[in-house]
């Protein structure tokens, strides 16, 4: 057992007027993970502590934070590859509702805006549409996303334009044109290239650089760019 | 705040969204969930869903029934089993063309695995059912899943903690919800109720499950009367990561991963000699705690290894992906270099409310249901995984039982009025918040939910025993007590995860309590249930479903038969 500091951006809505620093120290073993330690603070020290938590190995995207100025999971962060003090916030650029927990409809609600479902009208066959595995491999970064906010949180332009779709939603425009099933390509392209969609991507690399799931959203982003020049 | 929907579903898992995008075929639905809808717990599914398409070898759909019954020992219902294996074939197809992204055989159909209890020819050798997308194909049909939901117009509520579902006069007329950003009370007045919450791992101190399964409603429903079936049946997984409980995917010894001990032997050859590692669950775990038991563990400690060095590397990347990234972050191992330590982690509730082919709640052991009232998935009791459920066939449970209780759902509603729920049952769940809320007692949430994870699991997981379980109802009688004294910290409205945690643990104990209750009335081995005082399977006395009751003398124990139609229990070996 060590002890660690948490140095942990706190608000309550009903009493403060803007957010505090509070700062807690527990015993952990350095193999556990900072998604631990916020526990043992909420079960030794202070019940009134608020996060986000459920499966606790990176599988539900529940638990995004900046944890020491970089957006993340602390169910996926172990504490010995942190320095001995750990500072959490809150996602920055989404409303904070208390504490460590931000309002994500903002996040959520700009899929809808990219036909986030497979849309094909062709009869059915009778077995599985076939694809191969190199189709399929177009796809496979991208349906890994678990939506957990990270990138979109980091996106400079994000910040400067809120109705911006951001990077979670343009991975999942990519992830319905990529694939080789869908046929509603030019529909969702003319739907991302608006005013506040795909050129506001600037290719900054916040987004990649904090990904959980080490996507490399610019990439598949810049595929998606160079398509619709090519087709639009 | 009072909402009117033709349907709500509690849940947005898998049971709950399939059923969800069915009764938005008859009426307005809403979906109340406590989490995010898709950071439900089947995200997290890793290994695969089972069908006998046949992409890769021959298999058949009454080789998935066989196998079913045979896994779970003979106490599942068959009339349940072949409904589920009759139509697992057109459930995949049917996801396929939902979107959902299946890893794909070189000609580009579908992939298949083997895994555990899954065989050709009624248990000759293992065949390969399994149909996944690499080690996330909860994550990949949830989202598919999700998408289809609202594209069909479902509402969603998410963070909406259900604190009562309201039965009165022998019919469901809607629930009661706390909004968890908000703190205010929302009833919701329905024509009908799914309940389709998922599973209760957190009732054990090791576990795959996530926080948020604490089996609310089951407890809810018990509390109002309603029986809870076959509740001392809990599926402890073999392969937990060793010290986290975190699932390793019975998928790596499907790829070829076997089991040794300290000494360096693959000792499920002695208890499997034909499947070996491909056993089902409550086999292998029973194996593994009796290697450590006998001092084989490695280094004569509480794990063995779970050795994927033999597998192809290209393979492990590809198919494998998940768990390897679990291994490297949380034991800094990679899986085709060293061995992974693991361990039985709790894992699947075979238990659970008791539901018809349609899942309609029954009420009582003859049969009767309860108006208005469905259930379907892991929180569900049909029963198909007996007593013991087989890898991939729960995820193939939710989807096919999660359609048809829709579409029962969506014929139901035009006999059906709607009644509002009164003032006063509202009133009630109101002033239960509020006493929580200003309770000014000494005992922890914290600490009681860690006495009774402990307990639960020193004294009813894999093995268990009359003296042993005696204790332990006892703990939980006083555990019970100490928790009408609880006090906590957070007294605010809004986001009060301090309260949802107490409310919560009320639930974890009540269920706890039947867990512990029905395993020790059942004086029988059978699947998951093994009796160190009773090791043998007893038909005779026992091939029979367990329905407890909360009366005011205590639980109360009925029977229901078990629905024999194709295979006469025979004795279970690999
Ligand atoms: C790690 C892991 C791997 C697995 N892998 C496989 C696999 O490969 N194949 C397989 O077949 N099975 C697998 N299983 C089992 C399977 O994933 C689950 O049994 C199944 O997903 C359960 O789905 P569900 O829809 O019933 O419930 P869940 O997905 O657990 O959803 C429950 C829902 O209920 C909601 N809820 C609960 N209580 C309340 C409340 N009080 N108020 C409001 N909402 C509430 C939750 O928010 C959630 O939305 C796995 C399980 C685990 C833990
Ligand atoms: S792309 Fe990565 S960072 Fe962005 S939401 Fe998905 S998982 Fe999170
Ligand atoms: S708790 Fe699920 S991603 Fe961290």
């Amino acid at each position: 057992m060590k002890k660690y500091f948490f140095r942990i951006k706190r608000f309550d809505p009903e009493k403060d007027s803007s957010p505090q620093w509070k700062e807690f120290t527990v015993e952990m073993e350095p193999t556990e993970r900072a998604l631990d330690g916020l526990i043992k603070i909420k079960e030794t020290i202070d019940g009134s502590l608020t996060f986000r938590k459920s499966c606790a190995h990176g599988i539900c995207g529940s638990c995004a934070m900046k944890i020491n100025g970089k957006n993340g999971l602390v169910c996926q962060t172990i504490i010995k590859d942190m320095p001995d003090t750990i500072t959490l916030e809150p996602l920055q650029a989404f409303p904070v509702i208390k504490d460590l927990v931000v309002d994500m409809d903002p996040f959520f609600s700009k899929n809808e805006l990219v036909l986030p479902y497979l849309i094909n009208n062709e009869p059915p066959p009778e077995r599985e549409r076939i694809q191969s595995p190199e189709d399929q491999g177009k796809i496979l970064q991208s349906i890994t996303c678990v939506m957990c906010g990270s990138c979109t949180s980091s996106c400079p332009s994000y910040w400067t334009d809120k109705k911006y779709l951001g990077p979670s939603a343009l991975l999942k425009a990519y992830r319905f044109i990529f694939d080789t099933r869908d046929r509603a390509t030019d529909e969702r392209l003319k739907r991302i290239i608006t005013h506040h969609g795909l050129w506001r991507c600037h290719s900054i690399y916040n987004c990649v650089e904090v990904c959980p799931k080490e996507i490399d959203i610019t990439s598949h982003i810049s595929k998606l760019k160079r398509m619709a020049v090519r087709k639009l | 705040m009072t909402h009117y929907f033709d349907t709500v579903i509690i849940g947005s898992g898998l049971a709950g969204l399939r059923a969800a995008i069915e009764a938005s075929k008859y009426g307005s639905v809403a979906v109340l969930t406590k989490l995010y809808p898709t950071r439900s717990h089947s995200t997290a599914a890793q290994g695969g869903i089972s069908a006998a398409l046949e992409n890769e070898e021959p298999d058949s759909p009454e080789w998935h029934f066989y196998d079913t019954t045979k896994g779970g020992d003979f106490l599942g219902d068959q009339d349940a089993i072949e409904v589920m294996c009759e139509d697992a074939i057109r459930t995949i197809i049917e996801l396929e063309h939902l979107g959902v992204p299946f890893s794909r055989t070189p000609e580009g159909k579908i992939a298949q695995r083997r895994f555990g209890g899954h065989t050709r020819d009624f248990g000759a050798a293992p065949v390969r059912r399994a149909c996944y997308s690499a080690d996330r194909t909860g994550h990949a049909i949830m989202f598919a899943l999700f998408e289809q939901s609202e594209l069909h117009g479902v509402h969603f509520f998410p963070e909406f903690h259900v604190l009562d579902i309201v039965v009165k006069n022998g019919k469901c007329i809607g629930v009661i919800t706390i909004e968890i950003k908000s703190g205010e009370i929302h009833t919701f007045n329905a024509r009908a109720t799914l309940v389709a919450s998922g599973g209760y791992g957190k009732v054990f101190k090791t576990t795959s499950n996530a926080f948020a399964s604490t089996g609310d409603c089951l407890s809810i429903l018990f509390n109002t009367g309603l029986p809870l079936e076959d509740m001392e049946f809990f599926q402890f997984h073999p392969t937990g990561l060793y010290g986290l409980g975190i699932l390793i995917t019975e998928g790596a010894r499907g790829e070829g991963g076997i089991l040794i001990n300290g000494k360096n032997e693959r000792f499920m050859e002695k208890y499997a000699p034909t499947i070996k590692d491909l056993a089902p669950r409550d086999m292998v775990s029973r194996a593994i705690m009796t290697e450590i038991r006998e001092g084989r563990g490695i280094d004569g400690k509480d794990y063995v290894y779970l050795d994927l060095r033999a597998v192809d590397k290209k393979i492990i990347e590809e198919r494998l992906p998940e768990i390897t990234t679990f291994c490297k972050i949380y034991i800094g191992i990679d899986p085709s270099d060293a061995p992974i330590p693991v361990l039985p982690t709790a894992h699947y509730a075979m238990g659970g409310i008791p539901t018809d082919i349609d899942g309609k709640v029954l009420k009582d052991e003859k049969g009767s249901v309860v108006e208005g009232l469905f259930a379907a998935g892991e929180c569900a009791c049909v029963s198909v995984h007996g007593a013991n459920r087989l890898g991939c066939n729960s995820l193939l449970d939710t989807v096919v039982f999660g359609r048809r209780a829709g579409i029962a759902i969506g014929k139901s509603l035009k006999d059906t009025e709607k009644q509002d729920i009164s003032k006063n049952t509202v009133d009630k769940v109101i002033n239960n918040i509020d006493g929580l809320l200003n309770a000014q007692g000494k005992e922890k949430t914290a600490t009681l939910r860690s006495e009774l994870q402990t307990i639960m699991m020193d004294k009813c997981s894999v093995f268990r025993n009359e003296a042993d379980m005696e204790g332990l109802v006892k703990e939980i009688t006083i555990i019970k007590e100490r928790s009408k004294r609880l006090g906590i910290k957070d007294r605010g409205k809004k986001f009060n995860t301090d309260l949802l945690e107490s409310i919560e643990l009320g639930h974890l104990i009540n269920v706890g309590e039947v867990i512990a209750l029905s395993a020790l009335q059942r004086r029988e081995s059978r699947g998951s249930h093994y009796r160190e005082d009773f090791p043998i399977r007893d038909d005779e006395n026992w091939l029979k479903h367990t329905f407890a009751f909360k009366t005011e003398r205590g639980v109360e124990f009925r029977y229901k038969p078990v629905t024999i139609t194709r295979f006469k229990p025979e004795e279970r070996k690999y």
